[in-house]
């Protein structure tokens, strides 16, 4: 093995790491529409799977794209983590079948089905953000198989689904207006301070569960790094909620303001989540160094990368641009 | 202590029992959208070309209802597919562990260059014809046809590769490459994937000619249909001889390679000169023999090795080494018989089209009947040519068997069950869902093509955003 380019592995995580968040980030904003779908309002309904219907299909593929990284550069870690995930993973991907299906079939079947398919698409929606909420926790914990770990990814389960409300709602604030805007802002408000819940929660425990984790964040002097999170933490989210309560505000100024601040609150905890598993692929057992594939074909996908990445970063900003503004129906 | 040790055999049994299951209807189920949808997205391109040059409104009608079905196909396609990147390390861990460093990189540059282009500009192509130019909503549709037939590229690449491993070493029982080209453009590769192309091109043609059969059985007389009806019925009698063609080519690139495929396709037991070409037959592998053979003497030999006394090797050389006889060889059957009544079809369709410019209803009624045909058929092709792999999942390298999780058959079952009940949901819904268009297109009117929510019984609303 070629210990010169042992760089590799860590690229590569930061590589899985980065499709992660990006998929948590764009998924979960259409996970989280899907989540919030009301029964009472046809148009609502409508408006808001407008909103996101250009977008999710290449959301959906950054999970493909950190899961097959994962597959690819780290295949034992691979099999280890969905074998233990084994059933919540069959389960995520049942809802996000459902999901993906009833966005295309609900336009297309009978009038008369659907509110069914509108049905489908919310059920779907919300059985794949919970299981993948489950799927962190039992992660975080390091699939221990203690009640107290399974009390806790359940409620991970709940704050994550509460995370991609919030990513959602606030996509919603953004790209709508009227009475729908009004009405995301309040989902966007009560997803928010469940979001705060849910992220204190998993704080604790996890530094409570991992006395490596805790000299990691509480050690001197890293302890430092800490204290101005927890500031922008508590400055974002106070700012949020007095935003929230506000809009719409003249001339919709800052729409964008709470879907910025989730994009921070994402990053920031799953850069925390990296920072305490570092270098870790599956927590405890099994390190990126010792999961690696060879360095050799992890060089062959590295060049790829380094030149089609930005090619997709560059068209995927060409389809946000086509698309922006307030979102509108849509014509095929 | 024995009995516990044949307890975990058992489960493990059928823990790999289940997991081929899942696979296989995991597999299925997916390839039927790609198939259409390789060929379908060119097609497109073709209509929306000839609607920019001859700017005839009935072009752009055709490019509108057939591009809703793309986008309904390809949802299905994604989603299912998704579901086997995840079965790879979840239920064939092995596979990863011993050929990883080929199919990992394969699988990576199938995600990067394909899905993303495919994915970002879907949505331009779909919704973008009111916010682009039409030269880009053209460029477009071009890149989403680019971006399905790299990813048939690289999948296929990888699936030949799996039958006829080449460039590659084996170090402590990892495989390691030893030259990228060899590996993609190993010996069946080129063969494969243009069967496949191909496949996909019949398979569109007559979903578009059953489709377009059926609007006009029901009284749709617009033109749109009949441009759609004669492209595919030109389109299908001019892809099958080729068809027929590759696919021979295929057959005889197989027979140099997988000789044991080959005789489980033509059911021959022992190495014979001047095999017979068997048209039905009943392998039988306890027996080792076939009933009830109704043959064609000499004409095995002369279609494999172009020598009417040329010999082929028999199974008996592969003892516990070839596949499971009858599946292979009656999916055999059911491709080829397809690829005759579709030649039969499209040859009599086009006669008409071309001299009596108009079809006879029972032609029409048996395009409605054939709609799917290209479905079938490439099934009965893929089951050939994987199930003609078994017992390797890799040939020579890795047994399949090898490559098994170890996962607790109860959630290998449940998983299972689960999938086949959303599979089974969703090909009623999808294939219900096509008619259900066809029907509503039927009585719509001809619009203007500038009003664009034709075929869309959503209540209009007016965007702010101008």
């Amino acid at each position: 093995m070629n210990t010169s380019i042992d760089w590799l592995p860590a690229v590569f995580i930061g590589l899985m790491g980065l499709s992660f968040l990006v998929y948590a980030i764009l998924d979960g904003y259409d996970l989280g529409v899907g989540v919030l779908l009301p029964k009472d309002s046809q148009q609502h309904r409508d408006k808001m799977i407008y909103s996101i219907g250009p977008f999710w299909d290449a959301n959906e593929t950054w999970l493909v794209l950190a899961v097959g990284l994962m597959l690819i550069a780290f295949p034992k870690a691979h099999s280890i983590v969905l074998q233990a995930l084994y059933l919540p993973t069959a389960l995520m991907l049942a809802g996000l079948i459902l999901r993906g299906v009833s966005f295309d079939f609900r336009t297309k079947a009978p009038s008369k089905d659907k509110q069914k398919w509108d049905l489908t698409f919310k059920l779907g929606s919300l059985l794949a953000t919970l299981c993948q909420g489950y799927m962190l926790g039992r992660y975080v914990t390091a699939f221990d198989t203690s009640l107290a770990s399974y009390m806790f990814s359940m409620l991970s389960a709940v704050c994550v689904t509460a995370g991609y409300c919030f990513v959602g709602a606030a996509w919603l604030v953004m790209k709508t207006e009227g009475s729908l805007q009004k009405r995301s802002a309040q989902w966007a408000l009560w997803s928010n301070r469940l979001m705060v819940l849910g992220i204190l929660a998993v704080c604790i425990a996890n530094l409570s569960i991992d006395p490596i984790i805790a000299e990691k964040w509480l050690g001197f002097p890293q302890v430092f790094v800490l204290a101005p999170l927890i500031l922008l933490f508590v400055f974002i989210f106070s700012t949020v909620e007095f935003y929230l309560k506000k809009v719409p505000l003249e001339d919709d100024l800052g729409c964008w303001y709470p879907f910025a601040s989730a994009i921070i609150v994402f990053t920031v905890c799953f850069g925390g989540l990296a920072y305490s598993f570092f270098p870790y692929i599956v927590p405890n057992q099994l390190t990126i160094y010792d999961a690696a594939s060879s360095r050799e074909s992890l060089l062959v996908i590295f060049w790829g990368a380094v030149v089609v990445l930005p090619t997709i970063i560059g068209y995927t900003i060409f389809a946000y641009k086509v698309f922006w503004g307030k979102t509108s129906k849509l014509n095929y | 202590m024995l009995a516990t040790g044949e307890l975990a055999q058992v489960a493990s049994d059928s823990g790999f029992m289940l997991s081929r299951i899942q696979f296989a209807a995991n597999i299925s189920f997916h390839i039927l959208f790609p198939t259409i949808n390789i060929a379908l997205c060119w097609i497109l391109v073709f209509f929306k070309l000839r609607y920019n040059k001859t700017g005839d409104d009935a072009w752009i009608r055709v490019y509108r209802f057939w591009v809703r079905i793309f986008a309904l196909t390809f949802a299905i396609g994604v989603v299912s597919g998704i579901t086997m990147s995840f079965q790879f390390g979840t239920n064939w861990p092995g596979y990863m562990e011993t050929v990883g460093n080929i199919a990992g990189p394969l699988l990576g540059y199938e995600v990067m260059t394909a899905f993303f282009l495919e994915a970002s500009f879907l949505a331009i192509m779909l919704f973008g014809m009111e916010r682009v130019s039409n030269r880009v909503h053209t460029f477009a549709t071009l890149l989403v046809a680019v971006g399905t037939s790299l990813s048939a590229f690289w999948i296929l690449a990888l699936d030949s590769w799996m039958q006829t491993p080449a460039g590659f070493e084996m170090i402590d029982g990892v495989a390691h490459v030893t030259s990228w080209f060899e590996v993609i453009f190993n010996p069946s590769m080129p063969y494969r994937l243009a069967h496949m192309v191909l496949a996909s091109g019949l398979t569109a043609a007559f979903l578009i000619a059953g489709i377009s059969a059926y609007r006009l059985l029901k009284g749709d007389q617009k033109r749109s249909v009949k441009y759609a009806l004669n492209f595919s019925v030109v389109l299908a009698a001019l892809l099958i001889p080729l068809q027929i063609f590759v696919g021979d080519l295929h057959g005889l690139n197989t027979f140099k390679h997988q000789p044991a495929k080959v005789a489980a396709m033509e059911g021959v037991w022992q190495t014979e000169r001047g095999a017979p070409l068997l048209l039905f037959a009943v392998p039988d592998e306890e027996a080792r023999t076939n009933h009830f053979e109704v043959k064609v003497p000499y004409l095995a030999s002369l279609i494999l090795t172009h020598d009417i006394d040329g010999e082929i090797t028999g199974l008996d050389e592969f003892k516990g080494e070839h596949p499971p006889v009858a599946p292979v060889f009656y999916s055999f059957r059911v491709m080829v018989g397809i690829g005759m009544l579709m030649l039969l079809f499209s040859w009599l369709a086009s006669y008409h089209f071309s001299f009596k410019k108009r079809y006879p209803n029972w032609l029409l009624k048996s395009a409605v009947v054939m709609t799917f045909s290209g479905w079938i058929a490439t099934l009965a092709g893929w089951y050939v040519t994987e199930i003609g792999r078994q017992p390797y999942l890799v040939t020579g390298v890795l047994n399949t068997r090898d490559a098994a999780t170890t996962i607790a058959p109860e959630n290998i079952a449940f998983s299972l069950t689960m999938y086949l009940v959303i599979y089974g949901f969703l090909l009623v819904a999808y294939i219900r869902t096509l008619f259900v268009m066809a029907n509503r297109a039927v009585h719509l009117e001809e619009h203007n093509p500038k009003v664009l929510d034709e075929q869309n019984h959503l209540p209009v609303e007016q965007g702010a955003q101008s």
